[in-house]
């Protein structure tokens, strides 16, 4: 044999183009998946980098006397936390001298140092524990922003020679205060549980409301989402006739997917708030409330989840409808009995999937009052659909336009929980998908 | 089927009959970006001190409040609107065609716009009005007449300025504070620079033409319009050193480590020199109350209230500390929020 293109040990010349095609493609391959991850392990990087500060907290720890004649004057004035204050201020100067500090403690350096809503935490603690009343109690209290950036390498004596809000002295106190082992760095509680603050309290604020708005609206949408999306399917797939009509409700259905969400919010408030609570009076549907996000990120998410139930419902061999109708089921229970049972691990991954994306949506709700300063007391929220709130991604939106450099700690800190949120319904859909899923 | 239907369709019934004994027990407030630091820190203090809710403060500029505050009255319209800028006589009258006719106003203090550049960029220690209007107006005067502004650069028209790519950085038009920032800086720059002279002439002496000229910024990209909060002016600012920004001092004051502020007439921008009067570039910050609310809604007028009383408003109060300069006739306007003072008969 000496016609080397025929031998089947040496490449011809068009096999080895075809062959070294085939290797560029796998590396572009490769190379695409490649720049994937890098960009993942970037954008990872960034978010625990900079929010991971957000769960931690300086928090300073002070015997506080209560004073019996002092808090009653101070439950009087009309700013009844200022005189909770003075309590403060005075259990610092104690601390300071118990341990020996010896610094000049003017008015200024506890501003500096405490967080303006340390003497709410102090008066909150006193309405709860009357009987404490006339004792000295040790109260662990956060500290500013300020302080805290210090603590946390954000500040330094450099970045504050501007500063209007705190001085290098303040920083040379607060260092003795942490020799002596009052001002320690703990874990943010707070920010998983609390609720929003205002611009002066960076320190004070947490990510706790904004996780049940977001829980009360993803409510909402499973309730109306799920039930309509299913009928919708249902009937398009099993019962409707092929026509032009069906098939003209069928393409708009895809393209209602399409629609750029900010719509939706612009008629959510057109057709909830001022039509539903305005015309009509119904007074449920006001702004700033979740049912109303709720019911915005429903309309969002209806096509999207009537695609992803259809294609559930397709992925059900015809044999199986045919088998039921031929041992003389009727159509709907050939559907109810055999077919949506079988189609249902696909419509709840669809379902939830439709919940993950409306999760991390911001758009429908800023005209909705939704992104907003919201503050609504947790323990005692009378109405969980109705009382004003706001979404987590909303208040991570607020929170990184906010002037102190803290907000922008937390709002990445914000995203930290988000992403958590959104992994863990990812998985419960990999979950189900996984159980229950049937192939054929 | 029926069975299944009866249940859904009671609980519905249900829940819309649950929900619908609670009326709107809160103050529900929108507008200014710039006041919104401010009216949620009284939020917060109001909510800490009385037995009233936290009222909702939304923000969107002041042109969307004052908007959505004329839409009617009732409860499923806002309370009160947040301006950084004093309501127009085109939105009252939007107003009261909606029947929004009883507007409490409620001037809450001063607030200072300063130029700010990066703290290790060039040095713009101070501009006078017809710098920024050189930089960026749209026309600006060249050897005696009007043209297309042409400079490049800050020492092309200032040789005591940096040799630096003009880049400024001002509020968009839905901002209150663009209002101020042209008629404090630029129609005084084009003052200055004889530029309005020329638009006078050039539109027969009329006044208000010529005015409104002198507020046009050049369409090059030099001049960039920022319709977002000041954190996305101080972004831009991080990525070019050479760009100058406008921002509220309450917002320097926060971002003293990555911004540097520059002297406009030569006066530094603080609380003191905001108060006096000194520092040429301020304006007054207010919130609109509807009067037909008052009663209706639980809070509204104690929050009107809470929000001027000295140990807010005044000088040594949390919103000063934040940055708002106090306003020395704070008492007036205590008296007006007490007797329910509207627009009208306050004319």
């Amino acid at each position: 044999m000496t016609n080397a293109a025929s031998s089947l040990y040496t490449e011809s010349a068009r096999t080895k183009k075809r062959n070294s095609a085939e290797r560029r493609f796998k590396a572009y391959g490769l190379a695409a998946i490649g720049a994937g991850l890098f960009f993942l392990v970037v954008l990872l990087w960034q978010i625990i980098g900079n929010g991971a500060g957000a769960f931690l907290q300086t928090r300073l720890s002070l015997p506080i006397a209560l004073d019996t004649a002092a808090i009653e004057k101070a439950e009087g004035s009309m700013m009844k936390t200022s005189g909770y204050n003075k309590l403060i201020v005075a259990g610092l100067e104690g601390a300071m001298e118990a341990q020996g500090i010896k610094a000049v403690l003017d008015k200024k350096a506890a501003k500096a140092l405490l967080s303006s809503g340390a003497p709410n935490t102090l008066r909150q603690f006193v309405l709860k524990n009357p009987d404490k009343l006339g004792q000295t109690v040790t109260l662990s209290l956060a500290g500013s922003s300020r302080l805290d950036g210090y603590l946390k390498g954000r500040v330094t004596r450099d970045s504050i020679a501007d500063d209007k809000a705190i001085r290098p002295e303040h920083l040379d106190l607060a260092d003795a205060l942490q020799g002596a082992g009052l001002l320690r760095k703990s874990f943010n509680w707070g920010f998983i549980t609390g609720n929003d603050a205002s611009d002066l309290r960076p320190e004070q604020s947490g990510m706790g409301q904004s996780v049940l708005g977001s829980l009360a609206m993803m409510l909402v949408v499973l309730a109306v989402c799920l039930p309509v999306s299913v009928a919708a399917s249902i009937y398009l797939e099993e019962f409707a006739p092929k026509n032009r009509l069906t098939a003209f409700i069928e393409v708009n259905i895809s393209n209602l997917a399409a629609v750029p969400s900010i719509v939706y919010g612009i008629l959510a408030l057109a057709a909830f708030i001022q039509f539903g609570g305005g015309t009509m009076g119904i007074e449920a549907f006001r702004a700033s409330a979740p049912l109303v996000g709720g019911l915005a990120l429903s309309l969002m998410t209806l096509p999207t989840i009537i695609i992803a139930t259809r294609a559930a419902l397709k992925a059900v061999p015809q044999s199986i409808r045919d088998a039921a109708l031929g041992v003389g089921a009727s159509q709907m229970q050939a559907v109810f009995h055999h077919v949506l049972p079988l189609a249902m691990p696909g419509i709840m991954t669809g379902t939830i999937i439709g919940l993950a994306a409306a999760l991390g949506e911001t758009a429908p709700l800023l005209l909705i009052g939704m992104v907003a300063f919201v503050q609504t007391d947790i323990a005692s929220a009378s109405s969980f659909f109705t009382d004003p709130n706001v979404g987590m991604p909303a208040q991570i939106y607020i929170w990184a336009t906010r002037a102190d450099g803290a907000w922008y700690e937390r709002a990445w800190g914000g995203i930290i929980l988000l992403l958590i949120f959104l992994a863990l319904m990812n998985a419960v859909a990999i979950f189900l998908r996984r159980k229950f899923e049937r192939r054929w | 089927m029926s069975f299944m239907k009866a249940t859904v369709s009671a609980a519905a019934l249900a829940a819309v009959s649950a929900t619908t004994a609670a009326a709107r027990d809160n103050v529900q407030v929108a507008g200014s970006s710039t006041v919104l630091p401010y009216a949620s820190i009284v939020a917060e203090a109001f909510g800490e001190n009385t037995d009233f809710p936290t009222p909702v403060v939304e923000s969107g500029g002041s042109s969307a409040g004052l908007k959505r505050f004329c839409e009617g009255v009732g409860e499923n319209t806002i309370d009160i609107a947040n301006a950084s800028r004093k309501i127009k006589d085109k939105e009252v009258k939007a107003c009261a065609e909606a029947g929004v006719t009883d507007i409490i106003e409620v001037r809450i203090g001063y607030d200072g716009i300063v130029f700010a550049s990066q703290k290790d960029g060039p040095a713009y220690s101070g501009f006078e009005p017809a710098d920024i209007f050189n930089a960026l107006g749209a026309k600006v005067m060249v050897d005696g007449k009007l043209a297309d502004n042409p400079h490049q650069t800050w020492s092309d028209f200032n040789a005591a300025l940096p040799a630096e790519e003009i880049a400024g950085y001002i509020p968009g038009t839905k901002h209150g504070t663009r209002e101020v920032f042209e008629v404090k800086v630029l129609l005084e720059g084009c003052k200055a620079t004889g530029a309005f002279d020329a638009y006078m002439a050039e539109n027969g002496g009329d006044k208000k033409a010529a005015s409104k000229a002198c507020y046009g910024v050049r369409a090059d990209g030099k001049s960039v319009d920022i319709d977002g909060d000041y954190t996305e002016t101080l972004a831009r600012i991080a990525s070019n050193p050479a760009g100058v920004g406008v921002f509220g001092l309450s917002f320097y004051e926060n971002n003293t480590d990555k911004l540097k502020v520059s002297t406009v007439a030569g006066v530094v921008p603080n609380t003191e020199t905001i108060s006096t009067g000194e520092y040429p570039v301020s304006r007054p910050l207010y919130f609109y109350v509807k009067k037909a609310h008052i009663d209706v809604i639980p809070g509204l007028k104690e929050y009107a209230q809470f929000f001027v009383a000295d140990e807010l408003a005044g000088p040594d109060g949390p919103l000063a500390e934040y940055g708002l300069v106090a306003d020395p006739e704070l008492a007036k306007t205590q008296a007006m929020v007490a007797d329910e003072a509207t627009l009208n008969s306050g004319m």
